[in-house]
């Protein structure tokens, strides 16, 4: 299936859960913030919000600003 | 000899800060050089603000990596968003990101002046204060408007000493002086600061602390700044309340006129 991560298409497993995309990127859970189509995903429950097609996925981190 | 008294700091929304200076963590050279001057600075708290991770190279170092949340207190702002509903949103992800609710707000209108849309900022100020955060509210140097985002919950006030990024130092001393005899909650001077002595103005007019990015990042020598800033702004408040001398408009002898040969 294909999902939408950061605004650019991605095709992924369909078994997948948010805690697999982020495994997938290498991405240590506790640097970022998910949403799932505008809806704040909380970090416990990436391992049980699983991803479906045509879901869109925004992955954010701190960076440097004023 | 008499002693100066210790600087108890300021109070945001039941947080209590020695530092009087924010800084920014936008613009250096380095993660290096930015975690070097935030710890020449004396900072306590630093801004971030939040972006899309890279995921072509996730192995990219991070801001977190240099500029330790454990070791600073984060405030997320919403730098970038031109609308209320934008910045809650933003402010949202900081807020699970980092996992606390004291954030900065700034509403944009233009991107030439970076002038803060004021309608739009109190608009998402009452959201995000009914969603639980504390927010710390960047704003016009407009006395009528501070008071306003005062009433509806803003835990301290932000006026622009000159547009973000311009070094221009404190436009309109008056207004600035103004927000700080009314307001309830502390007020800091955020963006327009240039160099030290703007610091020390922003602090010589009562203001609770001073917020700045461009001034240390754009320096030749950002660490040093860093530090030139430090003391500015504890000069600042020494000369705040020890209280300045009256302006004359002719000179007064420092020397005693008696016993003249």
């Amino acid at each position: 299936m294909n999902i939408i991560v950061n605004g650019e298409s991605r095709r992924i497993a369909t078994e997948a859960t948010v805690a697999g995309l982020l495994e997938e990127f290498g991405l240590p859970p506790r640097k970022i913030a998910i949403e799932r189509n505008r809806e704040i995903v909380p970090k416990s429950a990436y391992g049980t919000t699983a991803l479906r097609d045509g879901d869109e996925i925004e992955i954010v981190q701190f960076v440097g600003g004023g | 000899m008499t002693d100066i008294p210790q600087d108890e700091g300021f109070t945001v929304a039941g947080r209590r800060f020695t530092s009087r200076l924010i800084v920014g963590t936008g613009k250096y050279e380095s993660f290096a050089q930015n975690a070097a001057a935030a710890e020449a600075a004396g900072a306590e708290i630093v801004t971030v603000a939040v972006r899309r991770v890279n995921l072509t190279d996730p192995s990219q170092p991070m801001l977190v990596d240099h500029v330790s949340p454990e070791r600073f207190t984060f405030l997320p702002n919403t730098a970038g968003c031109y609308t209320g509903e934008d910045a809650v949103r933003t402010l949202r992800l900081a807020r699970e990101a980092g996992d606390w609710n004291l954030v900065k707000l700034e509403v944009l209108s233009d991107p030439k002046t970076l002038y803060p849309d004021m309608i739009e900022t109190l608009r998402a100020l009452e959201m995000l204060v009914a969603d639980g955060f504390d927010v710390m509210v960047y704003c016009a140097d407009d006395p009528v408007m501070a008071r306003r985002l005062e009433e509806a919950g803003a835990c301290a006030i932000m006026p622009l000493g000159a547009p973000i990024g311009s070094g221009l130092g404190i436009q309109n001393r008056v207004n600035i002086r103004l927000i700080v005899e009314q307001a309830g909650v502390p007020v800091l001077v955020d963006a327009g600061v240039g160099t030290a002595s703007d610091a020390a103005i922003a602090m010589e007019l009562g203001c609770d602390a001073v917020l700045m990015n461009t001034a240390i990042a754009e320096a030749k020598d950002p660490v040093l700044m860093a530090s030139a800033m430090k003391h500015a702004v504890i000069a600042g408040r020494q000369a705040y309340l020890a209280g300045r001398m009256p302006r004359r408009r002719y000179a007064d002898p420092s020397s005693p006129l008696a016993g003249l040969i």
